[in-house]
């Protein structure tokens, strides 16, 4: 009696054992086969913050709203910035937007090794009549250091001068 | 008469994701004493809350803790919100009942996944993390994050749930609820798993109340409470029973845990049928006044919020009681008499999580 059921098990576990080995072999895998084949973000995901410059009116809302103060706004020098490290992406700044242009990106913040800084300036309107100037800009504020083929490179043109 | 020795466990262990650390007193294999020391992850983020104003501050109390950071986020609300006098529109209670036990759904099979990993089961912990994942992105398609959510505001949450999104979130917890009945078979009736599990680290119901534990780790030992029936959010609505065991060993605790996964995904459901529509916040205005205390029940316990409002942006005072923090005295009596090779596993049954309580 105590053998048949010794088989019985045996026969149990090794139908269960095929079963598992029929699955994994013919199941697609768990991960994706990161980075070809490219990881598609749902609409909500929270990556970083956008912003269209030119329909920003200074109000300055997004920055007082700010839990961790990282944009800030001049309106006098129609300046826009943001700490990209200091941004938590809770979104409340897109939400008091009176003017709908600032925006959750689903891309997220590139690492760095410094806090950079993102600031937009907004170029005014020409005048009618007046040529077009260029319009928005973005820049960071500290201006990233030279690579060393830069480096090299601006020695050689100094060099030849 | 053997000898004694003391052998220092932690902070940096294999077992451990976060720093613990503990004295423990040997007789040859056997702990005869355990001494805790915690302190090595203080963040200070009660004190904080002297320089947030109120709103800004449930953005630092879900940040509390990456796991149980939407209940952080809600108990603090909550606490706020009695103080205020806001009553919050139903739907936003229904909204806060399914990410919370959504929560503790992705909580559990984390802490299964630790647990199949401290007893060397690594296909065990691959297979748990993986269920685990779907949770995840879960909670990426309906909050926009995955680990911290941002969701909770004072007066409300700060984004709805489409009906179709509620019913594919059912869809797959029940898809995934046959998966967990096969892995749950493997932690519950597998030799190798019981052998390490069954008969280790008991606690008495008696010892469960005289030492003040929480959660599953004090529901194991036959004590039935569960915060959840305090009625927060929208649980007064929602039929459950307490999950417990009488047993009191790491096996019962894993028993517990696994069950209440399957009760979360019929809470979800439940909540997923009666959601009512309307608005998910209301406005509110002014500054807190007076205190409340405010209890929730957390993956690994019951956590307390007390808040102490002064009128003004600023709270006089915020102070947050950890599930773990209350679970450690019942740690370090089940520790008493094991052999040192079952510590990890013992440590892992009360599901630590130290940042929580450092905060």
């Amino acid at each position: 009696m105590h053998q048949l059921h010794g088989k019985v098990n045996l026969t149990m576990s090794i139908l269960s054992f095929s079963k598992t080995v029929f699955h994994n072999l013919f199941s697609k895998p768990a991960t994706r086969n990161y980075p070809q084949v490219p990881r598609i973000y749902p609409e909500r995901t929270r990556g970083q913050i956008g912003i269209k410059i030119d329909d920003c009116i200074f109000c300055g809302i997004c920055s007082r709203k700010c839990p961790t103060g990282a944009i800030a706004v001049v309106r006098e020098t129609k300046n826009w910035s943001i700490k990209r490290f200091g941004c938590i992406q809770c979104g409340e700044c897109v939400g008091v937007c009176p003017k709908k242009c600032l925006t959750m990106l689903q891309t997220y913040t590139a690492p760095n090794a410094t806090k950079t800084v993102e600031e937009y300036i907004q170029i005014l309107k020409p005048a009618p009549g007046e040529p077009p100037r260029q319009t928005a800009a973005a820049k960071p504020a500290a201006a990233p250091e030279q690579t060393p083929a830069q480096k090299a490179a601006a020695a050689a043109d100094t060099s030849k001068e | 008469m053997s000898t004694r020795s003391v052998v220092p466990f932690g902070p940096q262990h294999p077992v451990l994701p976060e720093p613990i650390h503990l004295d423990l007193v040997l007789e040859d294999e056997r702990v005869v004493e355990a001494i805790p020391s915690i302190g090595f992850i203080h963040r200070g983020l009660e004190k904080l809350v002297e320089k947030k104003d109120f709103i800004e501050y449930v953005y630092v109390a879900e940040r509390i803790c990456g796991i149980c950071s939407f209940m952080h986020g809600m108990g603090y609300c909550e606490a706020i919100e009695h103080t205020m006098g806001i009553e919050i529109p139903d739907r936003a209670k229904y909204l806060r009942t399914i990410w919370s036990e959504m929560s503790r759904i992705h909580s559990h099979m984390l802490w299964l996944g630790l647990l199949a990993d401290a007893f060397g089961f690594e296909s065990l912990f691959m297979e748990s993390w993986r269920m685990r994942e779907k949770i995840l992105d879960m909670f990426e398609y309906s909050t926009g994050g995955r680990v911290i959510f941002s969701v909770n505001k004072i007066g409300g949450q700060r984004k709805d749930m489409p009906d179709d999104m509620i019913a594919d979130f059912v869809h797959i917890l029940e898809g995934m609820e046959k998966e967990l009945k096969a892995m749950s078979n493997t932690f519950l009736n597998d030799y190798a798993v019981k052998s390490r599990l069954e008969g280790v680290g008991y606690l008495t119901k008696q010892q469960a109340h005289d030492l003040g534990a929480v959660g599953p780790f004090m529901r194991a030992s036959g004590i039935n409470l569960d915060t959840r029936k305090t009625g927060y959010a929208a649980y007064a609505n929602l039929e459950f029973e307490p999950i417990i065991s009488t047993v009191g060993d790491s096996y019962a605790r894993t028993d517990i845990r696994i069950r209440e996964i399957y009760q979360s995904i019929d809470l979800i459901r439940q909540a997923a049928a009666k959601i009512p529509s309307g608005d998910v916040a209301v406005p509110f205005k002014g500054n807190p006044t007076g205190e409340y205390l405010m209890r929730v029940e957390q993956p690994r316990g019951e956590a307390i919020y007390y808040v102490k409002g002064n009128g003004t942006k600023n709270l006089d005072r915020m102070r947050v009681r950890t599930p773990t923090f209350a679970n450690i005295p019942g740690l370090v009596e089940t520790l008493k008499g094991c052999q040192l090779a079952d510590v990890p596993i013992l440590i892992l049954t009360i599901d630590p999580c130290i940042s929580c309580t450092e905060r």
